[in-house]
C-alpha cells in the first residue's frame, strides 16, 4: 500500500529530522520515574520491550500526548509535537497519531462501522490516505461492521481498534500491547494482521510489548526499558546479540536471522533457507514455500551447541561453519553465551562453562555450530 | 366536576415550573457534575457537600434564606432591582430559582455517577481519533451517559413537583402565579374541602408512582444495555 505522508497540520512547527523520531521524556509519579531519550527510525516497527512497571506504556502515552511529561521533546519525521524548553505541547487530538489500546477501548455506544468512521470523518478528505474499505479489508472485519463492540471477541475488538486507528491516516502508529489481553488462539488470529501492517505501511510504528516472541516476529528496532530507563536501543538483530547486555530475554537468549527459501525436500518435509552473504543453508521441518521467499527465523541459544569437528554422524539437522565473535558469562556461572558468526548472520550458543574451557574457545576461532531446532517467525 | 378551575391552574403551573426547572437544572447541573467527576481539586468535597445540602435541610430553611436574599435588601434582590426587574419574591421566576436550588442534588448526583462510571478511557480514545474536548463530550460522553441524564431529568422533575415548603416561603399562594398543586391541596385541607383535596392528592400519588415505575424499569433495561457495551 502506498502511504505518502499526509499534509502537515499548519499549526505544527517543523524541524530538521525527517526520517527519524527523536524523543525525550521525563515523567515523575509517586515511586516511579521515567527518564528516557530515544532515537527511533522514521519507518518500520520499533518495539519498546520491558517487564511490567518498566515504563513502556507511560512512554507510549507521552508519544500520543495523553500524558504530559514534566520535561520533554518529541519530533516525528520533522514535525515538532513537544518541546518543553520552548513551551510547545501539541495536545493529543491535534497529533497525527493512531493509538491502539491494550483493551481496544472501542466506543460501546457505536457500531463497528461508526467506530471506524469516528476518526475517519475528523480527518479532512484531502489528508486521508486510506479508505474505510481498505482498512476493513486489511484487518478482515467486513462481517463485523454492523455489530456493537460488546458482541465481538477480544481478537475482533482488537482488529477493529487497529483499523480505527489506521483510518485517521496517522504519521505515527502506537500499539500498546495489543495482544496482551488475548489468549493464544486470539493472538494467532491478530498477529498476521500486525505483520501485514508492518509490510504495507510506510509510517513508523511503536509497539509496546513484554513478549519476546512478538518482538522477535514484528520488530525492526528494539528498545529495552528497565525501571524507567533505556538500557539498550538499536536494530533488532544487533541488539538481541549484544553481548555486553544482561541478555535481553535472559534464559531465553535468542538470535533472529533472515534467510531466503532455496529448496523444499518433499520426501522429508524439510525446507532449506540460505543465509545472507553466504552459501550456507539451514534446514527446518516446514511445508513448502515459494522459492526466493524471504523469511525470518528465530534460533534459541539453548538449541545451539558448538563442536570443533564437523560431526557428520550426529542427529542434529544443521551443522554450520561458524567463527567465534565473543562471549559472556551467564549470571549463575555454569553457562557461557557464545556469539558466533555464520555467513552474514550471528547466532548465540548457550554452552556450559565446562565445555567452553574444554574446547578452549578463543576469539576468531573457526568451529561448527550445531543447530538443533529453528522456528519460522514470519515471511515477508 | 371533581377539579375546580383553580385546581387545574395549579396543576398546569406545577408542570410548567417542573419542566422549566428540569431544563435549567440539566444545563447547570451538567458542568457541575462533570467538574465533580473529573477534578482532583481540594474543593471537590466542599462543593459536593454544598450541592447535597438540600437533601438534608428542611425546605423551610432553604426557603427562608432565598426569601431574605431575594427580598429588597438581599443580594439577589439588590441585583434584580438594579436590573429593573423588581424583586423576585412572590413571582413565578422566584419559584423557578428556589426550585433549582431545591432539586439540584437530584440532578447533579446521577450525572456525576454516570460520568464517573464512564472514566477516562473513552475520552482518551476520542482524543487519539482527533476529537477535541468539546467534540468528545458531545459525541462520546453524552451518549454514554444517557441513562444518567434520563434518571437526572426524571428525579429533578418529580422532586420539583413534590415541592411545598420552599414554594410557600418564597412564592406564597397566589392563584395562577405561584399556587402549585401541593399548595392547593393545603388550601383545600385548610378550608375543610377534603373531597377536593382527595382528587388532587390522589392524582399526585398516581403521578409519582408512574414516574418511579418508569425510572425503575428504565434502570433495569439500562443495566442490560450497559452489559452489551462492555
Amino acid at each position: 500500500m502506498i502511504w505518502p505522508l499526509a499534509r502537515r497540520n499548519p499549526a505544527i512547527r517543523t524541524v530538521a529530522g525527517a526520517g527519524e523520531i527523536q524523543a525525550r521524556f521525563k515523567v515523575e509519579h509517586a515511586g516511579f520515574t521515567l527518564d528516557v531519550e530515544l532515537n527511533l527510525p522514521g519507518r518500520g516497527v520499533s518495539a519498546l520491550f520491558g517487564h511490567s512497571g518498566s515504563g513502556k506504556t507511560s512512554c507510549l502515552r507521552c508519544f500520543a500526548g495523553l500524558d504530559q511529561p514534566s520535561a520533554g521533546y518529541l519530533q516525528v519525521n520533522g514535525e515538532l509535537w513537544q518541546d518543553s524548553a520552548q513551551g510547545v505541547f501539541v495536545p493529543a487530538h491535534q497529533r497525527a497519531v493512531g493509538y491502539v489500546f491494550q483493551d481496544a477501548n472501542l466506543f460501546a455506544h457505536l457500531t463497528v462501522r461508526r467506530n471506524l468512521q469516528y476518526g475517519l470523518k475528523r480527518i479532512p478528505a484531502a489528508q486521508r490516505r486510506i479508505a474505510l474499505e481498505q482498512a476493513v479489508e486489511l484487518l478482515g472485519i467486513e462481517h463485523l461492521l454492523e455489530r456493537l463492540p460488546g458482541k465481538l471477541s477480544g481478537g475482533e475488538q482488537q482488529r477493529v481498534g487497529i483499523a480505527r486507528a489506521l483510518l485517521t491516516s496517522p504519521r505515527l502508529l502506537l500499539l500498546d500491547e495489543p495482544l496482551a489481553s488475548l489468549d493464544l488462539k486470539r493472538k494467532q488470529e491478530v498477529l498476521p494482521y500486525l505483520e501485514r501492517l508492518h509490510q504495507e505501511l510506510e509510517i513508523p510504528i511503536v509497539y509496546v510489548s513484554h513478549s519476546p516472541d512478538e518482538v522477535a516476529r514484528l520488530a525492526d528496532h528494539l528498545v529495552l526499558l528497565e525501571d524507567g530507563k533505556v538500557s539498550a536501543s538499536g536494530p533488532l538483530k544487533e541488539t538481541l546479540l549484544r553481548a555486553d547486555l544482561p541478555f535481553v530475554f535472559e534464559d531465553d537468549a535468542e538470535a533472529v536471522v533472515d534467510g531466503v527459501v532455496t529448496a523444499h525436500d518433499q520426501a522429508y518435509g524439510l525446507l532449506s533457507l540460505q543465509l545472507p552473504d553466504s552459501q550456507i543453508n539451514l534446514r527446518l521441518p516446514h511445508g513448502p514455500l515459494p522459492l526466493g521467499q524471504s523469511v525470518r527465523i528465530k534460533v534459541k541459544a539453548r538449541d545451539v551447541s558448538l563442536s570443533l569437528q564437523q560431526a557428520e554422524d550426529s542427529s542434529v539437522l544443521n551443522l554450520l561453519p561458524a567463527r567465534v565473535v565473543d562471549w559472556i558469562n551467564v549470571a549463575e556461572q555454569a553457562h557461557v553465551l557464545v556469539r558466533v558468526q555464520v555467513g552474514g548472520e550471528q547466532l548465540i550458543a548457550r554452552i556450559t562453562r565446562y565445555s567452553f574451557d574444554r574446547l578452549q574457545i578463543q576469539r576468531e576461532q573457526l568451529l561448527w555450530a550445531q543447530v538443533k531446532s529453528v522456528s519460522l517467525l514470519s515471511t515477508h | 366536576m371533581p377539579l375546580t378551575k383553580a385546581d387545574f391552574a395549579a396543576v398546569l403551573l406545577t408542570f410548567e415550573l417542573a419542566s422549566l426547572t428540569t431544563l435549567l437544572l440539566l444545563l447547570i447541573g451538567t458542568p457541575i457534575a462533570w467538574w465533580l467527576a473529573r477534578t482532583d481539586s481540594r474543593w471537590k468535597q466542599p462543593i459536593g457537600a454544598i450541592v447535597a445540602l438540600p437533601l438534608v435541610l428542611p425546605p423551610t430553611v432553604i426557603g427562608f434564606y432565598l426569601l431574605v436574599s431575594m427580598g429588597p435588601h438581599g443580594v439577589i434582590g439588590q441585583l434584580t432591582q438594579s436590573l429593573g426587574l423588581g424583586t423576585l419574591t412572590f413571582t413565578f421566576a422566584g419559584l423557578v430559582i428556589g426550585s433549582v436550588f431545591y432539586s439540584l442534588p437530584f440532578v447533579v448526583q446521577p450525572l456525576q455517577n454516570a460520568f464517573e462510571a464512564i472514566g477516562r478511557a473513552p475520552l482518551e480514545a476520542a482524543a487519539t481519533l482527533r476529537a477535541g474536548p468539546w467534540d468528545a463530550f458531545f459525541t462520546v460522553v453524552l451518549p454514554l451517559a444517557k441513562p444518567g441524564f434520563v434518571t437526572a431529568a426524571i428525579l429533578g422533575f418529580a422532586h420539583t413537583v413534590g415541592e411545598f415548603g420552599v414554594v410557600l416561603m418564597i412564592g406564597g399562594n397566589i392563584p395562577g402565579k405561584t399556587q402549585v398543586a401541593s399548595v392547593q391541596i393545603y388550601n383545600h385541607v385548610e378550608t375543610m374541602q377534603y373531597a377536593q383535596a382527595h382528587w388532587l392528592a390522589g392524582g399526585m400519588v398516581l403521578f409519582s408512582f408512574i414516574v418511579l415505575l418508569a425510572l425503575y424499569s428504565g434502570r433495569s433495561s439500562g443495566r442490560s444495555s450497559t452489559r452489551v457495551w462492555q
